[in-house]
């Protein structure tokens, strides 16, 4: 444990990595990694998807051992097995995917684990209400973790790595979950904390945050550092084009290709959570015509998944109607709702787009299981699913030996264009697609963007999720915002800023013109 | 060629594992392994043993084939063992009570017995599809059930009569029974082997030509993948049961038809449990089912022969217990292995895996 609070210029940097490399298995892995992180500062590291910044961070974390590399915390050389070795020389670890139990309150999710230090009574809890105020989480440590919103919820990941005495915190793209309004509030926190002389490593790809808030900068690309910057003198280009290398791809589609012709009508559509409680989707309406891009904006867990499932056809609507083309497709399955033209991308592919131990062939017949050129009748057409699966290859730019190897093999960003480009095929009407570029590498995200711009512009029509605001703004036509379960806001994407969809995310109103509420969420008329 | 490799190496260590293991137990009880290995293997060539062996392979492999098509979609029938035994009663039942010509008559017996089948493995089939009932627990409750049914539909007040000390079922007419090959003094092979040795092939078609085999196994590797696939799960566990069951019902018919001709109180009990284990063994694949079922008939009927060199036969137990645990931890290692050198391989050849810097 370190016992020194000084932030001086004389003293051993907190955190210096050498010569990290891990090779890993058909994925970008880290290669000669370099990186200093001085005592007291924000340090960031920035890396497009797949870059290997998680790694690097597992690797830190002690959740992986480096192949060669060494790493040094105060002036000492460690080697770290496991977490609980890292987190003994000062380093604490907060996730991306937030590791709370959800029943438990907020002061039995900090001590979980570390009961040793304070026990897990009265001395836990004043322990736990000193260190609250430094991260500026307002709430008794006695309310249930399920009762806190997101940014809370962040707070207490925060509290839990100080409660076991982390002196660096590594925060793992800590504002992917975050409102604009949010990231405001947690660079407060990080700042304050910062004065009190903790050290922060915070790993982003989205520039912009990273020059608010970081007295540093490395970029990582393809596995390796490829430099340090400042950020008071670099610019958002700049620091992007180290990170990719090269020009950046733009999601900017403007030229419009909307119709009249209206392919997907949904009315009155509602969902109830399984004991009946609630409603998952109230009362959605909503049309996308053919050549129409119609992105969902929306802070995760507010009904857009559900909500594609439930078109789908994974999910039973409690009532309303699903037209597609002047064909119900209320009480049809979720085969027969893909016959009719619907391609689906899911959020997750590997729980929900491909079989993993399978060749990539076998997941090109993976929802075409009754269609050609996959299937004759009751027979399966391994040729002519073989045959496609050669043409997606090549024309999605999937990068792979030969389509006999399983879907596991690939890279995030091929097994994505492999989803992709299966659901293109067939030439459906509607595509629908979840979060298309999360995890994939910028060619990836580049080849995708496209794809679904040539068949916009071919007359499709598309259902389109994202996280990313940017993505979301430059592909779509028209942007509806959701919030619990509700539609409640137009937003137009030429005009519309991602601050704009931010706040009316929230729930906080519109505070734009380019935003137009269509349900009554709280008072307030632009 | 590593394909092939991935398939035939854990099998053939876990047996090597499992005689090892084996040849200890003996040592440890003051036996001689070799002799008794030994004793078994010349069994082979005694009496009616070969035969034997292939008559009960038939069996084991009816029974490992409907285990397999539940473990194809992670549906663990153990109710095997309850479907044949009412299957076994209802088909000796309707064969002795009904006269037809020949053919016609094994065939009416033949669809009875997968029918009543079928219809046992329903129930909890329909309970876990509509309650969402683990059909582990209802199979091994169904079975309990299926020997209080079938002994009460052989008491003499139902459909029984008394045969000497023996309660058993009419006997079927010679127009139901289905001829064996007869090898002379080295026995008589069921002509119901060819039935299975069919099934088998029906299974191969079904699992990797067909769509139904396509969506069965894509439910058993992802459950959420096939659905959003468009895959209809609850449909899939209610055929898959259903077929598994109606399988299982065939398990009695090689002895019914080609030697016993009714149900008595001698049947043949425990082979819906061996079917589990060899479909393990197995790797639900048909010829992998086919070389577990050989085994498992070989240790079976040579093991008699360790009585004459007074070893315990139940050296065989350990055996086949040994087999099957170190073949499914054998199968795990390997597939990890394959599977890690095999993103190895690919990313490789892609360049994405940087050598040493």
């Amino acid at each position: 444990m370190s016992s020194s609070t000084s932030v001086g210029t004389g003293e051993h940097p907190a955190v210096v990595l050498t010569g990290i490399t891990k090779r890993f298995p058909g994925v970008v892995a880290n290669s000669d990694v370099h990186l200093t992180v001085r005592r007291g500062e924000v340090h960031a590291l920035c890396g497009e998807n797949g870059a290997g910044k998680s790694t690097l961070m597992k690797i830190l974390y002690g959740m992986q051992p480096p192949d060669e590399g060494t790493i040094e915390v105060n002036g000492e050389q460690v080697r770290f097995r496991t977490p609980s070795d890292a987190i003994k020389a000062g380093i604490g670890m907060v996730h991306q995917h937030f590791m709370l139990a959800d029943n438990l309150t907020v002061q039995e999710n900090v001590v979980l684990g570390a009961e040793a230090l304070h026990g897990i009574g009265q001395k836990a809890r004043r322990r736990i209400i000193e260190l609250s105020g430094k991260t500026g989480l307002n709430v008794d440590p006695g309310v249930l973790v399920e009762q806190l919103g997101v940014a809370d919820r962040q707070r207490v990941e925060i509290l839990k790595v100080l409660y076991r005495g982390a002196k660096v915190i590594i925060l793992d793209e800590p504002t992917a979950v975050l409102v604009p309004q949010e990231v405001n509030e947690l660079f407060d926190t990080v700042r304050g904390m910062q004065e009190q002389g903790y050290t922060f490593l915070f790993i982003s790809h989205k520039l912009d945050e990273v020059r608010a808030i970081a007295d540093s900068v490395t970029v990582i690309r393809r596995g390796t550092t490829v430099g340090s910057a400042d950020p008071k003198t670099v610019s958002s280009r700049q620091l992007a084009e180290m990170m990719v290398g090269s020009e950046l791809p733009s999601p900017e589609t403007r030229e419009s290709t909307v119709t009249d012709t209206v392919v997907l009508d949904v009315k009155g559509l509602r969902l109830m959570t399984p004991d009946g409680s609630r409603p998952i989707l109230d009362d959605i309406d909503m049309v996308v015509r053919s050549g129409e891009v119609v992105g969902i904006a929306g802070v995760e867990g507010n009904g857009q998944t559900e909500l594609v499932e439930t078109i789908m056809g994974m999910r039973k609507a409690g009532s309303g109607t699903i037209t597609l083309q002047d064909q119900d497709l209320t009480k049809l399955g979720t085969l027969a709702r893909r016959e009719a033209g619907i391609g689906y991308v899911p959020e997750d592919r590997h729980r929900h787009g491909l079989l993993l131990t399978q060749p990539l062939w076998y997941n090109r017949i993976l929802g075409y299981q009754t269609r050609r050129p996959t299937a004759k009748g009751i027979w399966l057409d391994t040729d002519g699913a073989k045959k496609d699966t050669e043409r997606i290859v090549a024309d999605f730019d999937v990068r792979t030996p030969g389509i006999d190897v399983p879907a596991a093999a690939l890279s995030g960003g091929n097994q994505q264009k492999l989803v992709v480009g299966r659901e293109l095929s067939g030439d459906p009407v509607l595509l629908i697609a979840s979060h298309p570029t999360r995890g994939v590498d910028v060619g990836a995200q580049a080849l995708i963007w496209d794809e679904i711009k040539r068949a916009r512009a071919a007359g499709l029509a598309v259902l389109l999720i994202s996280a990313d605001l940017d993505e979301l703004i430059g592909l779509s036509d028209t942007i509806k915002v959701m919030l619990r379960g509700r539609l409640v806001a137009d937003a137009d994407p030429s005009t519309v800023t991602p601050e704009d969809l931010g706040s009316a995310m929230t729930g906080a109103g519109s505070t734009s013109a380019a935003v137009q509420e269509t349900a009554v969420v709280e008072e307030g008329e632009n | 060629m590593g394909h092939l490799r991935g398939k035939l190496l854990p099998p053939a260590l876990a047996i090597v594992f499992s005689l090892l293991l084996c040849g200890v137990a003996l040592i440890i009880s003051g036996a001689n392994p070799l002799s008794a290995f030994g004793a078994m293997v010349s069994q082979v060539g005694k009496g009616t043993t070969l035969v034997d062996i292939l008559n009960s392979t038939g069996i084991y492999y009816i029974a490992a084939l409907a285990v397999a098509i539940g473990f194809q979609m992670n549906l663990f029938n153990i109710g095997v063992e309850g479907q044949y035994r009412v299957a076994a009663v209802v088909a000796a039942v309707v064969g002795g009570s009904i006269a037809l010509p020949t053919g016609i008559h094994t065939m009416v017996i033949i669809i009875a017995a997968a029918l009543a089948g079928a219809a046992w493995a329903s129930i909890p089939a329909i309970l876990k599809v509509t309650r969402g009932v683990n059909e582990v627990i209802s199979t091994i409750m169904m079975n309990g059930l299926a020997i209080g049914l079938s002994a009460y539909l052989i008491r003499r007040d139902v459909f029984g009569e008394l045969r000497g000390n023996n309660i058993r079922t009419p006997e079927i007419p010679e127009s139901g029974w289905m001829p064996g090959i007869s090898f002379g003094g080295s026995g008589t092979m069921f002509g119901f082997i060819f039935v299975a040795i069919a099934l088998g092939i029906g299974y191969w078609i079904m699992m990797n030509k067909t769509r139904f085999g396509f969506e069965l196994r894509a439910s058993g590797e992802s459950s959420t993948a096939a659905s959003a696939g468009g895959v209809n799960a609850k449909k899939m566990i209610l055929v898959s049961m259903l077929l598994s069951g109606a399988i299982a019902g065939l398990i009695s018919l090689p002895e019914l038809l080609g030697r016993d001709h009714t149900f008595s109180l001698n049947f043949t009990a425990g082979i819906g449990f061996s079917g589990i284990a060899i479909a393990l063994l197995g790797r639900n694949h048909p010829g992998g089912i086919a070389f577990g079922a050989l085994l498992w008939a070989f240790l079976d009927k040579s093991g008699l022969a360790l009585d004459n060199v007074g070893v315990p036969r139940e050296i065989v137990t350990i055996m086949q217990g040994s087999i099957v645990l170190s073949v499914v931890v054998a199968y795990e290692v390997v597939r990890r292995f394959e599977l890690a050198s095999e993103q190895r391989r690919v990313g490789r050849e892609l360049g994405t895996v940087g050598g040493a810097a």
